[in-house]
């Protein structure tokens, strides 16, 4: 963010990202529903906030590993829209050139460095960045990301403590979205604060709010100045909502009547948008952020979409150096 | 220049560790109890006294062991980590087999996982049914893995090298019972060696006996019984199961027309099973049925008299290379 920047310049900035990831994410649902698209495909929509914010925490060096819920962290780290959706469209130009998926294509040239279907299976890779950083002298954070399901996973629980145990950089962020799949955390979890496991690993842990922008890169950006200066791996819980199913095609007989539409009240965009519009930004500049996140993602799809196929006689290559 | 060391197989792999942290600073060697303690089984000793941090202990967490070994290596690194007995490593299999496997083949290249995976395995007698599998066949089934087992101390020194300068992830396999074999002369301070290859320990036209790890000895003990009775078999070792030594493997079989493979591991599902298999599909006409040599597929007892009952010796060899020798 340049000195210069304003408070609501951030602000429709972060409102703009919100709705690039929101607008991808129902593009690709769309892309899904109509068979352009196949397979598992894990939406973030309403949980917007937590990419965007703690994205904009990072600088070009540090590594970001997210969980098969990533199109929007990708997003938020600068991958373009169209490398992305030419990946869930199986062609040529996508960013592992279809071999990734919806659910596990990477762009490490953007410091993105994979979504992972694997339920935690990404925490110990970011462990290994941040120990690389140490011996490399680079300074790197590395920013693991995995939902409230993953906290019981025993990769993620290994990772905080030998991150702890050596001071090495990692934000670890817990996206909790209060299901873990499709069953509610609640119900897995005997205790209600995830971030307060910290403590046993000797770290830092906090809770916060997940849906506010603001919020997550300011304790995002603490966290990641405190790593990088030896402080040590940080835990931090971001309270979210996910305002669709755990897949695209999730029943949701889990949700509690009228949940919905009380989750969707606090959804990080509308809530944004009140905030700027009581703060007295003028209706055509909020406009103008959905607007130009809904051009750049029109256009990014007709280029994957008019992309060749991904090329099945390369499918061989790369099993071996 | 080369130098000849007496040097047990452990001491051999201690050599090729101190060796490679010498010349490329991206090396790291860590795992449980690898750092001050040097050890379980002391192939790390010193090594922390000479390279300071690069060569640390760690939690007992295989999974954050073999997953930061991986993030590390893709970024730069070039880590050597133990995981102390293979039975170990079954607590971090999505590590080596979703995540290690993957890198380079979903970033297309861009991004790799250049890994060494020491590990040991084998029966020992008193040892338990969670210390005394043979897993070969679990890396084995994963594209991306590579997989040597060392046979001499010559090899302890060769193959972890050779693996080091891999940039593929590899699992090294080296065997309990082999640390205690006494010195040998071993060749330290030569080029490294490409993977692959094997050794041809007799060669012979009666039969081919294909082995790999620690069930050598057995296989040489039999071919040595079979050549006092006039029938030279020829016995293929492969310190690399991947890249197997198909070509050479399947010339002779085609030569001999009769085949016998043995190995420690348990015998369904076994890499026993993928040679016969390959030997199928090459449209190899056998003059006999072929014969694994395997341990039957049950648990792994600790009482060194119930061990000894289901690995097979010397003799069970010899038997399998008569049967196939003898058939018309």
């Amino acid at each position: 963010m340049t000195e210069t920047e304003t408070g609501t310049e951030v602000l429709l900035r972060d409102l703009c990202d919100m709705w690039r990831v929101r607008l991808l994410e129902e593009k690709i649902r769309d892309l899904r529903l109509n068979g352009d698209v196949v397979g598992s495909v894990h939406l973030c929509i309403g949980q917007e906030a937590g990419p965007v914010g703690a994205c904009s925490a990072l600088e070009p060096a540090d590594a970001l590993f997210a969980t098969y819920r990533g199109h929007g962290w990708a997003l938020a780290r600068g991958v373009p829209a169209v490398g992305i959706l030419a990946e869930l469209l199986g062609r040529a130009t996508g960013v592992n050139g279809g071999r990734g998926g919806s659910a596990y294509f990477s762009a490490p040239e953007y410091g993105f460095h994979g979504e992972n279907s694997i339920v935690g299976g990404g925490a110990p890779l970011a462990v290994g960045a941040a120990l690389a950083g140490r011996f490399d002298g680079t300074g790197r954070v590395a920013l693991c990301v995995f939902g409230d399901g993953a906290m019981n996973q025993g990769s993620v629980h290994e990772s905080m403590n030998f991150a702890a145990a050596f001071d090495l950089p990692v934000v670890f962020v817990c996206e909790n979205n209060e299901y873990s799949e499709l069953t509610p955390i609640r119900d897995m979890v005997r205790a209600d604060v995830l971030a307060d496991r910290a403590r046993a690993y000797g770290i830092l842990g906090e809770r916060i709010d997940g849906n506010d922008p603001a919020v997550v890169r300011d304790r995002v950006g603490d966290a990641v100045q405190s790593a990088r200066e030896g402080g040590g791996p940080v835990l931090l819980e971001l309270m979210t909502a996910r305002l669709v199913g755990h897949y695209i095609g999730d029943a949701e007989q889990y949700r509690q009547p009228g949940e919905l539409e009380r989750l969707a009240e606090n959804e990080p965009i509308a809530r944004l948008e009140r905030t700027l519009r009581s703060a007295g930004t003028p209706e055509p500049e909020i406009e103008a952020a959905r607007d130009d996140a809904a051009r750049e993602i029109e256009t990014a799809t007709q280029e994957a979409s008019a992309a060749p196929l991904a090329d099945a006689e390369a499918v061989r290559r790369h099993v071996h150096a | 220049m080369p130098e000849i060391r007496k040097l047990s197989y452990g001491e051999a792999a201690n050599a090729a560790l101190r060796r490679a942290l010498e010349e490329r600073p991206e090396v790291l060697v860590y795992g449980e109890d690898v750092g001050v303690p040097g050890g379980v089984f002391g192939v790390t000793k010193g090594l922390r006294k000479q390279f300071g941090d690069r060569v640390f202990d760690t939690p007992i967490s295989e999974s954050a062991i073999i997953g930061s070994a991986v993030g590390a290596a893709m970024f730069g690194r070039r880590p050597v980590v133990e995981i102390m007995w293979t039975d170990f490593f079954l607590v971090a299999l999505d590590q080596v087999v979703n995540q290690a496997a993957n890198v380079r083949y979903v970033s297309e290249g861009r991004l790799t996982a250049p890994i060494t995976i020491r590990t040991q395995q084998g029966v020992a007698p008193g040892s338990c049914a969670q210390h005394s599998q043979s897993l070969e066949a679990f890396f084995l089934h994963t594209p991306g893995i590579r997989v040597c087992m060392p046979v001499t101390a010559q090899d302890s020194y060769d193959l972890l090298l050779s693996s080091i300068a891999c940039d593929d992830p590899v699992v090294v396999i080296e065997n309990r019972t082999l640390y205690h074999g006494g010195k040998q002369e071993v060749s330290v301070g030569g080029p490294v060696a490409a993977i692959g290859g094997l050794r041809t320990r007799r060669s012979g036209t009666a039969a081919t006996a294909v082995t790999w790890g620690a069930m050598s000895r057995q296989v040489v003990d039999a071919a040595d019984v079979l050549a006092a009775e006039g029938q030279e078999v020829e016995v293929l070792e492969t310190p690399w199961l991947d890249p197997f030594p198909w070509d050479e493997v399947l010339t002779s079989v085609a030569k001999t027309r009769r085949l016998v493979v043995a190995h420690e591991a348990n015998r369904t599902g076994g890499f026993g099973a993928e040679v016969l298999a390959r030997v199928a599909e090459a449209g190899i006409e056998l003059a006999a049925p072929p014969v694994r040599v395997a341990v039957p597929d049950l648990r792994l007892p600790s009482a060194p008299g119930l061990a000894a009952a289901v690995v097979p010796a010397a003799d069970d060899v010899t038997g399998a290379l008569r049967q196939v020798v003898a058939a018309r």
